[in-house]
């Protein structure tokens, strides 16, 4: 009887006694970082970066999540939900911020840690982490698109989206590549195109403290201009299926003469067509009006610390070293993510592995963000299910509907599509 | 009644208690439990990212789900793609099970052979019928006008989604019906064709009959896979351009709306809609069973 209880109980002990082994080797306290799987080793790099630099008071864990943005939300949601205490550092997409934060997932940024986060950082990016005036996370990495053209079939980069269809509408006459590469897939693409849009009319999609929608003419204007790009000679006939890597893919091919993408094209243009990256040339993102700016939409990520980390001190800490100088460069560099510190934008080593870090840095200044709610998921998708397919936008049919729609989902009321 | 048994059968029926009992609680702890918890959710007002505004609602979210046209969509849509995959497995896998009965030849062969797709696993299929389907990575989609991107479209998508449905659920579809087709004795067959009956008389007017059971043991278990579909929409399309059935449309509601007492309703209204289509079919079997009559049906 004793032998077959012991035979039970001692599975049971079993990891607890290699976990005191591993603590009595003097090992340092263990923290994990979740983000999302990088195969450029960047995010590696980093991690070891600053568990040397720690000098051994504590070990960072780059664990790796899923690959699409809502797979990673889904993963770190339901830990979070079950108050894992494993998670000490996340990597946040840019929307997620206001709703971890809402529902006490994340810690706030506070005192001394909470200035070393801000100074130097670019502002656009810092709104992603702030939610009611406090910084929740600080900005690993932002991003933002460019207008990418062939300087072989259009001399001067067009300035607004009238311009850039009238000269599609040109090139197609010439039989020649006149294609305007964007997201047009029902998923959250087509709501950073529309946002983009909407913000460079001079309007928004959110009132100011994110309780009602405040769509309205700007809106209009966004959405007859998606209209009119679907229905005109510039769409691609996958227009409702693509996302940025058919985008990309389209015009490595040669069909298309512009694309709104990200600055990831630039070394991919680079490596799989080298006759076209000769011709291949960026300039900002198109304007609604010819005398405003655009405002394009930031993505990138954020770093948060877990509310349920057994060491959230060592985590801020980290987190810290994780977006410093270096890493950064590293991550720039090696996996195309575009910086937040300022002053890298003006470094001459830098700028040379990134010919365009002027343009990005113009364009973020200028960035708009999403909108900033605890209810993003929703908004997004009663967005972009109302856009789709973009050849069928009613402008102010379409607009009305969202409205009802956004502000349902702000009150986490009714059903989601 | 109980007062009638003997001490010993007494005995023997605590026992049988007993040892069922592991089985019993198990059974109350992986299967009741989840299912009562998630109709207690399904009367609160409970968004995960807002824990502290949880209340207790009634029924409002069976309100909010029954009044929404999101919802009515994918019902729709889950019901034809019930429909029309059932009947067409039926009629395939009744064409494939006759196959199988009838080959002289190669037999292991023939039904393994039949049996590969219901083998693969439903996600790792659906990924393939994803890629053949997309315009520049697939072979199948190279087949169409150039620009045709058929997963794009409702009813095309729709289409593609029955096809994918179809090509791995119809080997059971045919396994099951296989069972039926062993029940019709070969005497009785023989004695139909000395009356004088043609094959396709022999087929309706003998087999069909003597398997009745089988076959709508074959559509209950599949009526109730179909409504449930997922995987293979997941993949193809994920719910856009009114593909969606109603178990994406839970999955969505929980999953990325977080929305407990929302994506809770709809999933107790999609139990409530499997328990009806088991009670249907089991009515309609019972009174088909043979001997039912004997029992006084």
């Amino acid at each position: 009887m004793l032998r077959a209880r012991s035979l039970f109980v001692l599975p049971l002990l079993a990891p607890s006694l290699t976990a005191c082994g591993a603590a009595g080797t003097g090992g340092s306290p263990t923290l994990n970082w979740y983000n999302f799987p990088d195969d450029s080793g960047a995010l590696a790099a980093a991690a070891q970066n600053c568990t040397r630099a720690s000098g051994g008071r504590y070990r960072i864990a780059y664990n790796k999540l899923p690959r699409t943005a809502d797979g990673q939300r889904q993963q770190l949601v339901r830990r979070l939900a079950a108050e894992d205490d494993s998670i000490d550092i996340m990597g946040l997409d840019v929307t997620w911020a206001p709703e971890f934060a809402e529902a006490g997932w994340i810690l706030p940024w506070t005192g001394t840690v909470r200035d070393r986060a801000v100074t130097g950082t670019l502002k656009v990016p810092l709104q992603t982490a702030t939610w009611k005036n406090r910084l929740f996370a600080v900005p690993y990495n932002t991003n933002t698109q460019l207008l990418w053209y062939r300087t072989d079939l259009v001399d001067r980069p067009p300035r607004t989206w009238s311009e850039m269809l009238s000269t599609a509408r040109g090139l197609a006459a010439a039989h020649k590549p006149h294609y305007v590469e964007i997201q047009g897939a029902q998923y959250e693409g087509l709501t950073v195109w529309f946002n983009s849009l909407v913000a460079s009319a001079g309007g928004s999609i959110l009132n100011a403290d994110a309780t009602a929608p405040s769509l309205g003419p700007p809106a209009v204007r966004a959405a007859t201009i998606m209209r009119d790009l679907a229905t005109s000679p510039a769409a691609d006939p996958s227009l409702p299926n693509q996302m940025e890597d058919q985008n990309r893919l389209a015009m490595e091919a040669g069909r298309a003469a512009f694309e709104l993408n990200y600055p990831f094209v630039y070394p991919a243009m680079k490596a799989d067509n080298r006759r076209l990256f000769e011709h291949f040339h960026w300039a900002q993102y198109p304007r609604v009006d010819a005398d405003r700016p655009a405002k394009p939409t930031i993505g990138g990520i954020d770093l948060a610390v877990g509310a349920y980390s057994r060491q959230p001190d060592l985590a801020f800490e980290a987190a810290l070293c994780l977006r410093d100088k270096e890493n950064q460069i590293t991550a720039a560099v090696k996996g195309g993510l575009p910086p937040t510190l300022r002053e890298l934008y003006f470094d001459k080593d830098f700028v040379k592995n990134y010919p365009f870090a002027d343009a990005i840095y113009q364009a973020l200044e200028n960035a708009s963000v999403r909108p900033q709610t605890p209810a993003y998921q929703n908004v997004s998708i009663v967005i972009s299910h109302t856009l789709s397919p973009p050849a069928a936008i009613e402008p102010v049919g379409s607009v009305r509907t969202m409205e009802s729609q956004i502000q349902d989902a702000l009150e986490s009321k009714g059903l989601i599509p | 009644m109980a007062a009638r048994l003997s001490q010993g059968a007494r005995q023997e029926r605590r026992l049988g208690w007993l040892l069922c009992a592991p089985a019993v609680l198990v059974m109350l702890a992986v299967t009741a439990y989840p299912v009562g918890y998630a109709v207690y959710l399904s009367l609160q007002r409970y968004d995960l990212r807002f824990p502290a505004r949880a209340e207790f609602v009634g029924l409002s979210n069976y309100g909010s789900v029954l009044s929404s046209p999101f919802w009515w969509q994918a019902f729709w849509v889950t019901l034809f793609l019930t429909v029309v995959s059932v009947a067409v497995e039926l009629v395939l896998g009744m064409a494939l099970a006759l196959v199988m009965h009838r080959t002289v030849f190669g037999r292991g062969t023939v039904r393994t052979a039949i049996l590969v797709p219901y083998g693969i696993v439903t996600v790792v299929a659906a990924f393939s019928w994803q890629y053949a389907w997309t315009p520049g990575t697939g072979y199948l989609a190279a087949l169409l006008p150039a620009g045709d991107a058929p997963l794009t479209e409702q009813w095309s998508a729709l289409g593609l989604i029955i096809l994918a449905e179809v090509w791995k659920t119809t080997p059971f579809m045919a396994l099951l019906l296989l069972a039926g087709l062993a029940l019709v004795p070969e005497e009785t067959l023989r004695a139909a064709m000395v009356d004088g009956a043609g094959p396709w008389q022999r087929f309706v007017r003998v087999t069909l009959p003597l398997m009745k059971p089988a076959i709508l043991v074959a559509l209950l278990f599949r009526t109730l896979d179909a409504f449930r579909v997922f995987d293979s929409i997941f993949i193809l399309t994920a719910g856009a351009h009114g593909t969606g059935s109603v178990s994406i449309l839970g999955y969505d509601n929980l999953f990325t709306a977080l929305n407990l007492g929302i994506g809770s309703a709809i999933s107790v209204l999609i139990f409530v809609c499997v328990a009806l289509i088991a009670f249907t079919f089991v009515k309609l079997f019972g009174a088909a069973a043979p001997g039912s009559q004997e029992a006084g049906r």
